[in-house]
């Protein structure tokens, strides 16, 4: 066998981390082309507005404006989803929210480009806003999208499994509650930008930054109308993804556009403001749960109802319908289910994909119901949980095919490390431990268009300089995918990381995948890297094997030599090793690819495929808070979070998930809200107003990572980057009942809201 | 960033070269550093004064280059996380930062670099800093996908490296000018 053990597993940064610490990375504003211009979108400043004329005559006599672009430029519509493509570049007839992009200016530099913004004249026919999801779902005088169903409504999904009805019948329990989860969004520190460029042979070629080039490219294709083998996309580091960045945005395709009509490369760059009004964040959600148990505390139907604000598009507004129902299967087994989903669309911002997509909602629902549950039942909340695991190897309710879930690991390494057993029920009023668990896809069983390209692959090229390249479609948002590649090459190979280039995410260079979105890249291109690596290893060592007269097993790759496993003093260099293999072979060099499995992962009918993934995580937190009755503050004085990922290829980036996810969450739970005013404007549309956490505001974040390998994934391994969300906010509104005993089903969790519970609270206690 | 007729050259010392460059009267340092200077590692996150991608030192005090006017900087001094490394390697705390995993995306991490070394270079030497001192330090820079756990590890090992042999100010590591 070859391999290093060392590398897979080991402690071991980023591969490209001095060129981020030097500031040598370089991310998409960091381009500049010669003869580049710049540009600036003109967005609706109504909610709902028809559009009566736009003049950019003014505009275009401007010094330095180079062109001005309109919705008749573009009148192709386009959208993630196939079935849903209701967006365009520029509003053709209507304008459906603030922020809207009505128009696009180049110019000579920014400063020009703004002052030409401004010149450009539109008028507006007000129309009437729907802002309140309810009232829009209501509502059939008033439709955001024409051709759609009456009501506003996206999607609507009704799914039964079991007889709930007759389980709520004869339960001795039945919890019967609502609850509210509030638009949050991803606010990555890097905003969108993209540049596009045409070279002397026509080939434009767009650098943004994205998580999804493969879906871009497409996308410019057909709105550009031109053939995608004239369109190239890098995708350069992108500063931080979250799902933000996850579709095409009006940007990419008018920077494109600009640049096919200028003949010079054009660059637009969002404002802090704009990134806040793409959005494409957490719907806002309000759910009404059912839940009942027996005596023992065991789970025996769940019904929920879901009503999720979809703002003015459908992004990924379809699936997240079904997320919204699908993932809540599961990890408790869970005997009926029904639920009843809806997104209706608003004047708003577009909601969409962030991490965890869909199913952090309603497992803060179903996460409190649990504890409501546990306290009703006197049952000791991580028990409760223990008690419902669906167990491995398994099918849910809803017939999603689950091998590995490491989730009593998780349980156990949260209860031990929180000191749970000896600190619970007896720490002073006011401080409090809350216990919540999840599970996450590794990646969807099927692509966002239906396609029989692999969902990942590799290809792999080593030289005679002991060098190795991955070329490999996958998109480095932070997550560490490039490292994850580099590692398993190491390992197969034995070579340094340090001798490894991964060239990614260049639809030029690189072969297809699908892009850095529901956690699939460690599971799907790791399986890609894996199967190249082994065969040009293979290769390596048929090669030495001949020149040593040995048989090709008894060749290992490891530390940067190639060893005889029955003579280990005999080695050789691996560059001299890799001589041999290009003198044997004519080139060194081998692909991979990854499908996922088609048989027995799903149910047979209509949405049965959504919520179906090779393998699946688990996670389990423990918060403690401290709260403040007069003042009604909430401290998270700390999170305990265990994640199985299977396997950790890499400890340190897993553990850099963990510790993001349980921050991302914490924010979500505390401090964070993307809402708008009476008028559809946002209210918080900078860094200062939408707080999200500082160093300060963060609690410290204990992370276990627990590994309960799977069969389908490389080595074991499955996902790590949203898992961890999920469960971390339920576990801080149930810290927040154990400290003080009210419950905060609103959220986020205010003090304003905290303060009004305790009042609440203190009147019952004085009828009493 | 054009260059008017408004543009007035400025004198600047950016990571101990001297440099002539010109700037308009609104333009902000960070777009000089950027886009005259070709110095992008210092990011813009907001343009506005709260995130801290753009922080810089301008006289040994870190400022954001986003609200910071060039014309105003005339003489001074700046250092960017351009000028952290030498040929001869990574300053300890950039080494720190790539040994704990403190960078994910990288994108907040020159303007946390250089809050780091302030931090660094100004406190007290006698003992090692709390986790909470270095966090105060850092909390004028945002970042989203750390949750700051292996930033704030990362500096209080750069912390214990630099240890208590050198004084204030004057404890550059290899290559900090
Ligand atoms: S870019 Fe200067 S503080 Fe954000
Ligand atoms: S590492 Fe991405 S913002 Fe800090």
């Amino acid at each position: 066998m070859s391999g290093s053990p060392s590398v897979l597993g080991g402690r071991h940064g980023r591969i490209d981390g001095a060129e981020q610490v030097t500031g040598a990375a370089r991310f998409a504003d960091d381009l500049s082309l010669p003869r580049m211009l710049h540009a600036r979108i003109v967005r609706s400043p109504h909610a709902h507005a028809r559009l009566v004329r736009i003049d950019s005559s003014k505009a275009l006599s401007l010094p330095g404006v180079h062109a001005v672009i309109t919705g008749r430029d573009l009148p192709t519509p386009y959208g993630i989803i196939p079935w849903t493509t209701d967006e365009h570049v520029f509003a053709v007839e209507r304008a459906r929210y603030v922020g809207d992009a009505v128009a696009a200016v180049a110019a000579i530099d920014e400063a020009t480009a703004a002052r030409a913004v401004a010149a450009i004249e539109v008028e507006y026919e007000v129309l009437p806003a729907l802002l309140d999801p309810e009232e829009a779902a209501r509502r059939t005088d008033v439709q955001i999208h024409a051709s759609k169903r009456p009501g506003n409504l996206t999607k609507q999904v009704d799914l039964a499994f079991g007889d709930v009805d007759a389980a709520f019948a004869e339960a001795p329990l039945l919890l019967e509650n609502d609850y509210a989860f509030h638009g949050t969004t991803h606010a990555a520190i890097e905003p969108h930008c993209a540049l596009a460029q045409v070279d002397g042979d026509g080939l434009l070629t767009v650098w943004s930054a994205t998580q999804v080039p493969h879906y871009l490219h497409r996308a410019l294709a057909s709105v550009l109308g031109l053939p995608a083998r004239r369109i190239r996309v890098i995708q350069p580091p992108v500063g931080g993804g979250f799902g933000g960045k996850s579709e095409p945005f009006d940007l990419e395709l008018a920077s494109a556009l600009l640049a096919l009509r200028t003949g010079r490369p054009v660059k637009i760059l969002y404002t802090r403001e704009e990134v806040f009004l793409a959005h494409r964040g957490r719907h806002p959600t309000r759910i009404h749960a059912r839940t009942a148990f027996d005596r023992d505390g065991h789970l025996v139907a769940h019904d929920a109802d879901l009503l999720l604000d979809g703002g003015a598009y459908a992004s990924f507004g379809l699936v997240t319908t079904y997320y919204a129902g699908q993932l809540t299967s599961l990890p408790y087994r869970l005997p009926a289910y029904r639920y009843r989903s809806r997104r209706v669309y608003t004047n708003k911002p577009a909601c969409g994909p962030k991490r965890g997509h869909g199913a952090v909602q309603p497992r803060f629902a179903m996460e409190v119901q649990l504890d409501r549950a546990a306290v009703h039942l006197g049952i000791d909340p991580i028990e409760l949980r223990r008690k419902n695991f669906i167990g491995e190897n398994t099918r849910t309710v809803n017939e999603l095919r689950v091998g590995s879930l490491g989730l009593l690991a998780c349980l156990d390494a949260v209860e031990r490390a929180s000191g749970w057993k000896e600190r619970r029920g007896r720490l002073p009023r006011g401080r409090g431990l809350g216990v919540a668990a999840s599970a996450y896809i590794s990646g969807t069983n099927y692509p966002i268009y239906p396609n029989e390209m692999p969902q990942s692959a590799v290809q792999l090229c080593a030289d005679r300089s002991g060098r190795v390249r991955v070329f490999a479609g996958t998109s480095d948002i932070g997550q560490g995918s490039s490292t994850m590649l580099a590692t398993i090459v190491a390992a197969e190979l034995g070579v340094e990381l340090a001798d490894i280039r991964v060239v990614a995410a260049d639809t030029d260079l690189t072969p297809v995948d699908l892009g850095a979105y529901s956690s699939r890249i460690t599971l799907m291109a790791g399986h890609a890297a894996m199967d190249a690596a082994r065969e040009v290893a293979s290769m390596v060592r048929r090669a030495v094997a001949k020149k040593w007269e040995a048989s090709p097993k008894d060749v290992s790759l490891a530390g940067g030599l190639a060893i005889d496993i029955c003579d280990p003093s005999r080695t050789m260099p691996l560059a001299d090793a890799f001589v041999l293999a290009e003198s044997a072979f004519g080139t060194l060099g081998a692909v991979g690819s990854y499908n996922t499995p088609k048989e027995g992962i799903h149910g047979d009918y209509r949405g049965g495929t959504i919520g179906a993934t090779p393998a699946f995580s688990a996670t389990a937190h423990v918060a403690e808070v401290t709260v403040d009755e007069e003042t009604g503050d909430v401290v998270v004085e700390k999170i305990w979070c265990a994640h199985d990922c299977g396997k950790a290829l890499s400890p340190l980036l897993v553990e850099g998930q963990i510790e993001g996810s349980c921050y991302m969450g914490f924010g979500e739970a505390l401090m964070e809200h993307h809402e708008t005013d009476a008028a559809g404007r946002l209210v918080a549309p900078d860094l200062l107003d939408y707080r999200i956490p500082t160093s300060l505001d963060t609690p410290f974040i204990a992370s276990t990572i627990v590994e309960a390998p799977d069969e389908n994934g490389p080595y074991g391994a499955k996902e790590a980057g949203e898992g961890p969300l999920h469960s971390s906010i339920p576990a801080i509104a149930n810290a927040v009942f154990d400290a003080v005993g009210v419950r905060i089903d609103e959220l986020p969790i205010t003090p304003e809201k905290v303060l009004a519970a305790l009042d609440k609270q203190r009147e019952e206690q004085h009828r009493r | 960033m054009s260059e008017g007729s408004d543009a007035q050259p400025i004198s600047l010392t950016v990571n101990g070269e001297p440099v002539t460059v010109l700037a308009t009267p609104s333009e902000t340092l960070l777009e000089v550093l950027r886009y005259r200077l070709g110095l992008t590692g210092s990011k813009q996150g907001c343009d506005k004064g709260d995130c801290g991608a753009c922080t810089v030192l301008v006289d040994g005090r870190p400022v954001l280059g986003c609200l910071t006017l060039a014309t105003l900087c005339d003489g001074a001094e700046v250092r960017t996380v351009e000028g952290l490394s030498t040929a001869a390697g990574l300053h300890r705390v950039q080494a720190a930062f790539v040994r704990h995993g403190a960078a994910q995306c990288g994108f907040c991490t020159p303007g946390m670099l250089m809050s780091a070394v302030r931090f660094l270079e100004t406190r007290e030497q006698a003992r090692a800093p709390t986790r909470e001192e270095v966090a105060a330090a850092l909390s004028g820079n945002l970042c989203r996908c750390t949750g700051y756990a292996k930033i704030l590890d990362a500096v209080i090992d750069a912390a214990a490296e630099l240890g208590t042999r050198s004084v204030p100010g004057s404890n550059d590591a290899e290559g900090a000018r």
